[in-house]
Formats: C-alpha cells, sequence, structure tokens
C-alpha cells in the first residue's frame, strides 16, 4: 500500500470518526472539538485532491471561524444538555431506519454509475499546468465568476449584519456617553464665576 | 493513484451521518446545526473529487460559494439561537411554537 492510499484511508476514517463522535457525543463541547477534526482531515483530503487552497480556506474559515463560534455560543448559552441528551435514546430506532435506508439507496448507484460521453466535452474551466491552484481559481474567479463572488460578499454583508441585528439587546437604566451632548455643550452655560465672600459660604 | 469511488464513499457516508444526526439530535439545534454543516462538508468533497477527476476547475470555485453561504448561515443560525435562548431560556425544538405553525 503506497503512503498516498494509506494517508488517504487515515484521513477519510478520521472524517467519518469525527463525524460520528460529532453526532453521538453527550457533551457538545466535545461534538465541537470532534467537527473540528472532521473539518481538519477533510482539509487533508483536499490536500490529496490538488485542492489546496480550499484546503487551506477550509481550516482558516471553519476551523478558525465557524467552529470557535459553535463553541463560543455553546459555551454562553446556560443549557442544560443532560436533559436534553436523556431523550437521544427515544430518537435512534427511527434515525437508525432512515440512515440504513438511505446508505442501502447510496449503495444501489455503487458502482453502477459511469461518465456521460459528453462529460468530458462540457467541462468548463481546464485545469492548467502552469498554473498551481491558488493562482489558477484566482484567475476564474476574478473573470468568470466575478458577479457571483461579488454576490457572496453581500451574502456575507447581509449575514454580518443580520447576526449584529439579531443579538443587540439595549439593555435599559445602563449610563452611557452621549457624544453629541458633549460635543453641543456650551462652556457659558456649564460654568459660572461667582464671588465667595469670606466666612459666608455659598 | 485511488479511485474516485473511495472519495465518493467518504462523503456519502459523511452524508448519511449528517442525516442520522438530524434525526437522533431533535432536541438540541446547536449539534442540528453542525449535523448540516457536516452534510455541507460531504457536499463539498463531492464537488472537489469531481473537481479533481475530471480536470475541471468549476468545482472548486462552487465549493469556495458553498463555504461562504455555510459561514453565513452559521452565523445566522448562532444568532438566531443566542437570541432565542434569550427571550424563551432553553433551546430545545419542541419549544418552539410561538406562532404555532
Amino acid at each position: 500500500m503506497s503512503i498516498f492510499v494509506s494517508t488517504f484511508y487515515l484521513f477519510s476514517l478520521s472524517v467519518i470518526a469525527g463525524g460520528l463522535m460529532t453526532v453521538i457525543s453527550r457533551n457538545p463541547v466535545h461534538s465541537v472539538l470532534w467537527l473540528i477534526l472532521a473539518f481538519l482531515s477533510s482539509a487533508g483530503l483536499f490536500v490529496l485532491l490538488g485542492a489546496e487552497f480550499l484546503a487551506m480556506l477550509l481550516i482558516i474559515v471553519y476551523v478558525g471561524a465557524v467552529a470557535v463560534l459553535f463553541l463560543f455560543v455553546v459555551m454562553m448559552l446556560d443549557v442544560d444538555f443532560s436533559t436534553l441528551k436523556a431523550e437521544m435514546a427515544g430518537y435512534l430506532p427511527i434515525a437508525l431506519l432512515i440512515a440504513v435506508v438511505l446508505v442501502m439507496q447510496l449503495a444501489m448507484a455503487f458502482g453502477l454509475w459511469s461518465y456521460a460521453d459528453t462529460a468530458v466535452g462540457a467541462r468548463e474551466v481546464l485545469v492548467n499546468p502552469e498554473y498551481h491552484n491558488t493562482q489558477a481559481l484566482g484567475l476564474i474567479l476574478y473573470d468568470r465568476y466575478f458577479i457571483l463572488f461579488q454576490l457572496s460578499g453581500l451574502i456575507l454583508l447581509v449575514a454580518m449584519i443580520g447576526a449584529i441585528v439579531l443579538t443587540l439587546r439595549h439593555r435599559k437604566n445602563v449610563k452611557r456617553q452621549n457624544i453629541l451632548s458633549q460635543i453641543y455643550r456650551d462652556p457659558d452655560k456649564s460654568l459660572e464665576i461667582l464671588d465667595v465672600k469670606p466666612g459666608q459660604g455659598l | 493513484m485511488i479511485g474516485i469511488e473511495h472519495y465518493l464513499t467518504t462523503a456519502s457516508i459523511l452524508f448519511v451521518i449528517g442525516i442520522f444526526g438530524l434525526f437522533l439530535n431533535r432536541k438540541n439545534v446547536i449539534i442540528l446545526l453542525m449535523s448540516i454543516e457536516l452534510m455541507l462538508l460531504a457536499v463539498n468533497i463531492n464537488l472537489v473529487a469531481f473537481s479533481s477527476y475530471l480536470g475541471d476547475l468549476v468545482g472548486q470555485v462552487f465549493t469556495l460559494f458553498i463555504l461562504t453561504v455555510a459561514a453565513a448561515e452559521a452565523a445566522i443560525g448562532l444568532a438566531i439561537i443566542v437570541s432565542f435562548f434569550r427571550n424563551r431560556g432553553t433551546i430545545a425544538v419542541e419549544d418552539v411554537n410561538v406562532m404555532k405553525g
């Protein structure tokens, strides 16, 4: 078994183990950590497939942002997860049934499919061995798929505004700084010069 | 090189695990979101595998867009969970019945 094949099996098994443990783990913090393992090993699979840029993007975006966001929310919410997990056994039979049916349906296609005759001719952007992966992706991303690229930026902007609007909370009875009133404050009205006589006080 | 069927089998097992998790964790919305992420990851593996074996870069471009949308979806979903937990004190799916839908 060559090192390529054994590396593939290592990453593939750890993707599947990470996914399974994410789903069945009792502690949601452990779930997030298993999810990180699944993402890291699928980044390894992407490297094996020659998609280095996507592998690094998966690590940066998923492990660096999404998984940390999950971890943050899991730790911030004070939920009693043991009661949530207690009823997991009740859903196990139906979940197993659906999973087995789905596996059987997917297995029916195993080994029986083939590429269409027009598949090779329908390729849009051929991989050019002159460029490495990141360069080639950048060349078509900023050229052919520029509108989609801008739209995905818009999606991220909307998601950011939406998340802020959903979670922003104005608390009453908290003193805040009012910058405008500070700027418009008039020294003539706020300052008063008094002539204090000795021994009298104000 | 290893055959493309190996990658497809891995991706389909991961997809089935995601659906299994959706039905297993009916109470906990956070794990439901993680299951959705697993299913999107399976689709990404499929797209990159076909992109690599056919020599077509478009699959990787689409994986890029799926990554973007998945990140936005996770952010919005977690924001909804946080604001729902503030109002109701729970994240169980059965208790999401304000609109009687």
